[in-house]
């Protein structure tokens, strides 16, 4: 089969293997050796790691520096990008940048607004001006265009085709849902070769959903690898449950968090039972797992849930 | 309407610093229907300004009009005898009322005393709410009467993001209805939903201001 981009995830979800992605939040300074040392430590783990385009937007360094960091230690990434920030001529440029540097996976996302980050620790910079030229759809079809025909957006031509393996999100629970599995399908019809989903916790809400998306043939169209955050804290999941959108979590895994004498270690556990029962859903091929701030957890993670050893290609 | 809320006092103190006689200018149109500027909030104004002058030991007089509309010069033309004895304008017009004043009398300051954000309805007493981002490229044939640009917070042409709360609502604003949950539930309840799993191309913003500041000449209408 003629790969689209022959990054080490295509590869992985080509051979029919289980993926595992995991997240790795790049820092809000210039230190490049804040992920130095999280590539040594999540080296070997995971197929390919997303780092995260200025998420909450909140200024950090940016995802192409962070995936070309990642990928000179060894890692493969999957590059974030939102439309919050760039026009398409910005969007294109960074494009054809982290093409000619290796990059090969790129997530296309809308990006947190810019006032969401008011809602934080942190300041950000709620009085920025956003640009959303074009939206996280509009963005996938660019990239399709760059890799496919070889042209831009505005319709000129490039030098030689920039291959990307072009990814997605998907949030089957927030409303409207039954517009949802339509908007996974727009965005499979734009080019999207993988699904990272909203972090999932109701399983079976999620089930229902990803069976409509299998039934419908769009699970063998595009690779679905269903979000994991590890739960840290009773509060954390509370939070997460109450001002998310698109995640609820079920009263029992709330519950079991709040009485666990050990949070820490019943959030692995919880999070293990997750991938299981994910593993377990017609049609999903692959994970993605986050962990915020507490990377260091992951690999636990990983191995409990029987993920180890990554396939060797 | 042309929507405008007014600044904060201080901030209009501090513009106004250091003169003896202000123009105060409402304007009877927009600006009066969104109770920002029109003769009501000028007249309200006025004592307000006088006394916070007073206070700060300031002497300064302040002379009030309200105009039909800033934005017409016929009715522009009505300052033309309060210029003299005045030096400056405190315009409580639109943003574009406060440039047709400007450019009509260049020799004075004038001073905007409201912020223009938008062009909104008002669907009751005391809402206003946007509805039109004046974008050059109107799109609400395809979205069910229901505009995207103004009305969805990351402008998306396509659908709605994850970010639409369990309650319909934004996640940005708890009180604003997310544009594509509307959208969505009005194609649904014409039966054509179907319509919209078309994928809109990335729009052409050059007909507003990205392309440029607009002139438009129809030779028709010139004498």
């Amino acid at each position: 089969m003629m790969l689209r981009a022959d990054s080490r995830l295509e590869k992985v979800l080509t051979a029919g293997e289980f993926a595992v992605t995991v997240e790795i939040g790049p820092p809000r300074g210039p230190d490049p050796e804040v992920l130095h040392k999280k590539a040594d430590m999540l080296k070997g783990m995971a197929d390919a790691y997303n780092v995260t385009d200025n998420q909450t937007a909140v200024v950090r360094m940016s995802s192409i520096a962070g995936s070309k960091i990642l990928l000179d230690a060894g890692l493969e990434p999957v590059m974030q990008m939102t439309c919050r920030d760039r026009n398409r001529i910005a969007v294109q440029s960074d494009l054809l940048g982290a093409s000619a540097m290796g990059i090969r996976n790129c997530l296309c996302l809308s990006g947190d607004h810019q006032k969401a980050s008011a809602a934080g620790k942190l300041k950000g910079h709620p009085g920025a001006k956003n640009v959303y030229d074009v939206d996280s759809i509009q963005l996938i079809s660019i990239l399709k265009g760059l890799r496919d025909d070889a042209v831009q957006e505005g319709g000129d031509v490039i030098t030689a085709p920039a291959p990307f393996f072009i990814g997605a999100a998907w949030t089957p629970l927030s409303p409207p849902e039954k517009f949802r599995i339509m908007r996974l399908e727009k965005k499979i019809d734009a080019g999207a070769d993988f699904i990272q989903t909203q972090v999932v916790y109701d399983i079976a809400r999620f089930a229902e959903a990803v069976h409509v998306a299998h039934d419908t043939g769009l699970t063998e169209r595009a690779a679905v690898l269903p979000g994991v955050i590890v739960p840290k804290s009773a509060g954390m999941l509370r939070y997460m449950s109450e001002n998310v959108a698109g995640v609820q979590v079920p009263d029992e895994l709330l519950k079991r968090m709040k009485d666990a004498k050990d949070a820490k270690a019943e959030g692995v556990k919880i999070a293990v039972e997750l991938v299981q029962a994910i593993r377990e859903i017609p049609g999903l091929k692959g994970i993605h797992l986050q962990a915020i701030e507490w990377e260091e957890i992951l690999p636990e993670v990983i191995e409990k849930a029987g993920l180890l050893p990554r396939p060797r290609l | 309407m042309i929507f405008a809320e007014r600044k904060p006092i201080e901030e209009i103190l501090e513009m106004i610093r250091g003169r003896k006689r202000v123009l105060l200018v409402g304007c009877a149109t927009c600006v009066a229907e969104c109770a920002a500027g029109g003769e009501e909030e000028v007249e309200t104004l006025a004592p307000l300004l006088r006394l916070a002058l007073k206070e700060k030991g300031q002497e300064v007089e302040i002379v009030t009009k309200t105009l039909e509309r800033q934005c017409e010069w016929e009715f522009v033309e009505e300052l033309t005898e309060l210029l003299p004895e005045v030096d400056a304008v405190l315009s409580l017009g639109c943003g574009i009322g406060v440039q047709a004043l400007a450019e009509r009398f260049p020799e004075v300051p004038v001073y905007p005393g409201v912020n223009t954000s938008t062009l909104a309805l008002r669907p009751e007493a005391g809402l206003w709410v946007s509805r039109c981002s004046a974008c050059g490229d109107c799109v609400l044939d395809e979205t069910f009467g229901i505009c995207p640009v103004a009305r969805c917070a990351k402008g998306l042409m396509n659908g709605p993001c994850g970010g639409t709360r369990e309650d319909g609502k934004c996640e940005l604003d708890e009180g604003s209805d997310c544009a594509w949950k509307l959208i969505i539930e009005r194609a649904e309840a014409r039966g054509e939903l179907d319509k919209l799993k078309k994928i809109r191309a990335p729009k052409d913003w050059s007909n507003s201001r990205h392309g440029g500041p607009k002139k438009v000449v129809r030779e028709d209408l010139r004498t």
